[in-house]
């Protein structure tokens, strides 16, 4: 049995005045993946997913959500979507058990809410006022109110801006745990190491495009990527024999810092030989592999972070 | 049945809420409480030639009303329009089941009871220490406090539309509010009032609910206010178009 798309998107175009913020997109996310969203700020990722909401009427192109036209049955699509804005705020004197129950009255049916405080770590903010809370907290709190209604596909955006990393990996654990039961996870990020552990497909989005769409690993294999071997030396004439290694096809140097490019699984071996061998003191040698980042670099010619 | 539902409940969470913010409720049931004791106090209910045979308390109660309704619509309204949609809690609001319509009628919904309550209590202050009297209909009197403050729900939402951040939306409504609390006759009566500002006071829509429920509250028919029913009608028709053409979301 194919796998059943639950998001299908066919030449999206969206465009505010000049600027085409999204420019002829297609894809699908199937059931029971967690599905990434990755590209810089103003790539285009929010009006995407936004115009996939119903948040947004797009200029043109197809979009159906578990099966829905988000303009024409946008209440039926948001019973069951589960969405997590960037730049939303609740009342500010609003509490955290209140704004529970006020959202779980918005649907058929929710959550049980201590369960749900519990698994965001909030269970003893219930009573807290919204703007009393930390930005890791509010943050928590939007993804809460986001799965109040046990939603079969659930859309995150920048799910762990803002969140120190021992409660980002917490979050990472939580979507994981939500994909294995069953349900559908986009998550938008332009946090690639996010989209490179937790995503089992990203689509890479820039200047409105889409320019690549895989599993990670085939986005960095697709790469024919290089290995990298990085250490620091006193420079010496001996030092640029480096170059002629048979495994290193090119070698960078900022002041005593090296780094040896090469596709080969020996490069590492042949680069701490030929030091040895030479007689060349090194410390804080290590090896890196191709990542996402390099992906995108590639593919779009200029680095996530602007 | 979802739609009753999340009505009721976000009704009663903005009413939660406005009990919280001190200068909501202040503004709306503290202040014209003040006011009615103040000058009740200075100048007692006895029937004065002045005022067409009637007392302080009669002239100034349905005046009163008429900055209740102001408050509501113009401060309260506005406010809680534009900082909502500042925030992004309109946005939030949005991306739930809830109709856009059922949202925003649950915020007018909490500002008017929550008016219903300001008049509750200062028509009941005024009737137990100053022996308020009431000589309209009450029908009548209900209707036009309907029809003022639709007139004023919709200025606020229009205000709201048109400024482009909630501080400024804030900062033109206080503008607009206070001169005309002054110069309506709602705050201090028009018989006070030098002619020309009486005459100038003729354009803001304050005065006209001013006139409208002073003169139906002792028992003027309708036909001797033909005018004011006619401007506050126009007020409400205009501002509904044009608080649906500048309403946004974010």
């Amino acid at each position: 049995m194919p796998p059943k798309a639950v998001v299908e998107i066919e030449h999206l175009k969206k465009a505010y005045g000049d600027v085409r913020a999204v420019d002829d997109v297609s894809f699908q996310v199937f059931e029971g993946e967690i599905f990434g969203f990755v590209g810089p700020n103003g790539a285009g990722k929010t009006t995407t997913i936004e115009c996939a909401e119903g948040l947004r009427r797009p200029d043109s192109g197809r979009v159906r959500m578990l099966g829905l036209d988000p303009q024409a049955d946008g209440r039926k699509l948001k019973e069951r979507l589960g969405i997590q804005l960037q730049e939303t705020s609740l009342p500010q004197r609003m509490k955290v058990g209140e704004a529970l129950a006020l959202f779980a009255s918005f649907y058929p049916k929710s959550v049980d809410r201590p369960t749900l405080l519990k698994q965001m770590g909030l269970e003893d903010k219930e009573g807290a006022y919204f703007d009393k809370l930390s930005g890791g907290q509010k943050q928590r709190l939007f993804i809460a109110l986001a799965m109040i209604n046990d939603p079969e596909l659930i859309v995150l955006d920048e799910l762990t801006t803002g969140l120190d990393p021992q409660s980002r990996r917490s979050m990472w654990d939580l979507v994981r745990g939500v994909r294995d039961r069953g349900r559908t996870v986009v998550l938008i990020t332009h946090f690639m190491e996010e989209a490179e552990r937790l995503c089992d497909r990203v689509a890479i989005i820039d200047g409105g495009r889409l320019r690549a769409l895989d599993t990670p690993s085939n986005l960095i294999r697709s790469l024919s990527a290089e290995n990298r071997v990085v250490f620091t030396a006193e420079a010496s004439p001996k030092i640029d024999g480096l170059s002629s290694l048979p495994g290193a096809s090119r070698v960078e140097r900022t002041n005593d810092r090296f780094v040896v490019h090469g596709s080969s699984q020996r490069l590492v071996v042949e680069v701490v030989n030929f030091l040895d061998a030479n007689d060349i003191p090194f410390r804080d040698l290590r090896t890196e592999q191709a990542s996402l980042e390099d992906v995108f670099l590639a593919l779009t010619g200029h680095e996530m972070r602007n | 049945m979802t739609t009753l539902r999340g009505l009721g409940q976000l009704t009663r969470m903005e009413i939660k809420l406005y009990f919280r913010e001190f200068f909501a409720v202040f503004f709306n049931l503290g202040f014209p409480l003040i006011m009615l004791f103040l000058f009740g106090s200075i100048y007692g209910n006895t029937p004065n030639p002045f005022f067409g045979g009637y007392g302080s308390v009669d002239v100034l109660t349905p005046a009163y009303l008429a900055m209740l309704i102001g408050t509501s619509g113009l401060l309260t309204m506005t406010i809680s329009i534009s900082t909502y949609r500042e925030l992004g809690v309109l946005r939030r609001y949005k991306a739930t089941p809830l109709s856009p319509q059922t949202l925003l009628f649950a915020q007018l919904l909490a500002v008017f009871l929550m008016l219903v309550l300001g008049v509750v209590l200062l028509l009941v202050c005024a009737k137990l220490v100053f022996h308020l009297r009431f000589n309209g209909s009450a029908l009548s009197v209900t209707g036009a406090f309907l029809l003022s403050s639709l007139s004023f729900f919709s200025l606020g939402f229009v205000l709201a539309g048109l400024m482009p951040s909630a501080r400024s939306a804030q900062a033109a409504a206080m503008i607009i509010y206070f001169p005309m609390l002054f110069l309506s006759g709602a705050a201090i009566p028009r018989e006070v009032l030098p002619a020309t500002v009486r005459q100038v006071a003729k354009v803001l829509p304050m005065t006209h609910v001013v006139n409208l429920l002073r003169g139906l509250w002792v028992g003027d028919p309708w036909g001797k206010h033909l005018t004011e029913v006619l401007v506050l009608a126009v007020v409400a028709a205009v501002g509904l178009v044009v608080a649906v053409k500048t309403f946004r979301w974010e």
